[in-house]
């Protein structure tokens, strides 16, 4: 499989990552060495078998709606990189 | 023989009969830790102040004999990915360099409420990616029996403290077999329970649907202490299951006559070193004389089950590690035009090397055209490694092979990504189809280091796993050997 860069590029933008065009290049190296080494899945028969998403079969687990305390405002708070106010510090989305 | 090179159960028996202060021992566990861990990096965080003080804590409640025993006062260390109040817990990234969780992961609340001393958080790879705890963001961490091999990975922290008598035991987490392959690398016991035995609440993830916590110790006995400490339900993590507790220091029996033990073809063949192979079919020949009946058999989802590993791991990671954007924690680049650059320059500058490789093949096999192609097709084989596993356990109790196909190789050396992929062969199927893994010390190679010998077991079969583990342990004297350092 040939990976180019404009899909480094389109992937790139989805996982909100920057690169510089050195390490691009490196990584169109390195993807194509891993995808040619995935593909190798395609030896196998699987268009009868279904998918395991779980090795758990898992089932929504409910459990009493009743308020609990849970973590003050200003402990998780403290990680903040910027905060104002007693809230998260973001920059302007809308004008 | 020395203090740290004591196993928990001789610990906790001379801390039980008085022979042996709390404080004493953690002193002299941190006078260690200052004195060696220079040369081996395997702890990130060490909490000096914490830990004496938490001793003498100890002390007190076992002097009013309201202590809890086995683990009541064993020095312990956690990988940097387990929270801990009030103690940073960094994965050993430089986006989480400042991060401080304002919660305890459940297995910490667990040891606490055993009694246990922690010392410390433990080296690994950055978010737990990688085999040799060479992507540190902070340092790489060597193997104690010789300082220019690599720990292995991604707990080489975990593995390397407990091999050089840093701490007692230790956590880690597997998602491919990053509990077992540091243990075999470091010449120690690791084990990764059944999906779902351990709360991963708490456990900064990787890949959810196969992360596991998992133990780092000196031999068998102390691995099943351990796990009867850290196991159980909790609702906080909704795929723990609930199957009530089980007292794993029940399976430290010494027979295994009767007992099937399959050797798959393809662990022993093709990419493994000789001399571990040759470890390998030599620990099939001690359970044989011990009365298990040893068979070799085909296991052809082998090759496969690697290849479907690093395309659900990478997109799970890919998908989990969306969440470090900057802005409720983590860290956060200087300047940024507007919202989206400073998503993109926070976790550009905030990932590592092979962090970022993995979220970009993650978001590749995610993203439309190749969904199907890649990522479903991985979950289709996923079934497959379920299927074959199944099937194989319908005759043997328990297989066996090496953890890795290799030992330690030297820092810096291995540079081919493939290569280092392909570490995991062993190893990941285990994650892959949910099954309980346990790694054993079974020799050492020409250059004196250790080789490890894998267990692998149906789900919830830990039991059998370490029943067979310490028969072995007990008729051979492997787990005594210990690093020199």
């Amino acid at each position: 499989m040939k990976v180019t860069k404009d899909t480094i590029e389109h992937v790139a933008n989805l996982a909100r990552l920057n690169f510089t065009d050195k390490e691009k290049e490196e990584l169109i190296l390195d993807m194509e060495k891993i995808i040619s080494y995935v593909d190798k899945l395609d030896e196998l028969e699987t268009s009868y078998v279904e998918a395991t998403q779980h090795v758990i079969q898992l089932k929504n687990v409910f459990r009493e709606d009743k308020v609990e305390d849970y973590f003050k405002r200003e402990k998780i708070l403290k990680n903040a990189p910027e905060k104002k106010d007693g809230c998260f510090k973001v920059p302007k989305i809308v004008e | 023989m020395d203090l740290h090179e004591l196993t928990v159960h001789q610990m906790s028996n001379l801390i039980k009969n008085r022979k042996l202060g709390v404080r004493e021992l953690t002193k002299a566990t941190i006078d260690r830790i200052k004195k060696v861990d220079k040369e081996i990096g395997s702890y990130i965080t060490i909490v000096e102040e914490k830990a004496i003080k938490r001793a003498e804590i100890i002390q007190e409640k076992i002097d009013k004999k309201i202590a809890k025993f086995p683990l009541s006062g064993i020095p312990m260390a956690l990988k940097d990915n387990i929270c801990t109040e009030g103690i940073k817990t960094t994965c050993a990234s430089k986006m989480l360099d400042n991060f401080v969780p304002p919660y305890n992961a459940t297995v910490y609340n667990k040891l606490f409420l055993e009694d246990t001393v922690l010392m410390g958080k433990l080296n690994m790879d950055e978010f737990a990616m990688g085999s040799s705890t060479e992507n540190s963001f902070y340092k790489p961490c060597k193997n104690p029996w010789n300082l220019e091999k690599v720990a292995g990975g991604s707990s080489g922290g975990s593995a390397a403290s407990v091999s050089a008598g840093l701490a007692a035991f230790s956590l880690g987490t597997d998602t491919g077999g990053s509990v077992r392959q540091p243990a075999s690398l470091c010449g120690v016991v690791g084990m990764k329970p059944t999906y779902g035995l351990v709360s991963r609440y708490g456990l900064v993830a990787l890949a959810p649907s196969l992360d596991q916590i998992g133990s780092i110790t000196k031999d068998v006995t102390d691995c099943a202490l351990v796990l009867n400490a850290i196991q159980g339900h909790d609702e906080r993590d909704s795929t723990s299951l609930n199957i009530g507790y089980t007292d794993y220091t029940r399976a430290l029996i010494n027979d295994i006559k009767g007992m099937v033990v399959g050797i798959p073809k393809e662990y022993i063949s093709g990419r493994v070193n000789p001399e571990v192979k040759k470890a390998v079919l030599d620990a099939a020949k001690v359970l044989t004389e011990l009365g298990a009946e040893c068979e070799e058999f085909s296991l052809p989802i082998t090759e496969y089950a690697i290849l479907a590993y690093y395309i659900i791991s990478s997109a799970e990671a890919s998908s989990n590690l969306a969440r470090y954007d900057g802005i409720k924690y983590g860290h956060r680049a200087k300047e940024y035009k507007d919202l989206s650059d400073l998503y993109r320059k926070s976790r550009s500058e905030g990932f590592g090397r092979e962090v970022k490789r993995r979220i970009m093949l993650g978001t590749y096999a995610l993203s439309s055209g190749y969904y199907d192609r890649y990522y479903k097709k991985a979950l289709k084989v996923r079934t497959l490694v379920k299927d074959n596993f199944t099937k194989a356990f319908d005759k043997y109790d328990v297989i066996i092979g090496p953890t890795s196909p290799t030992t330690a190789n030297k820092i810096g050396e291995q540079k081919d990504l493939l290569k280092m992929y392909s570490g995991d062969v062993y190893t990941a199927a285990a994650n892959i189809a949910g099954l309980p893994g346990l790694s054993i010390p079974c020799g050492t190679d020409k250059d004196n280091l250790p080789i490890g010998l894998q267990l692998i077991g149906k789900p919830l079969a830990e039991s059998t796993l370490l029943r067979v583990a310490y028969t072995f342990e007990q008729n051979t004297d492997f787990h005594k050997n210990r690093a020199r350092i």
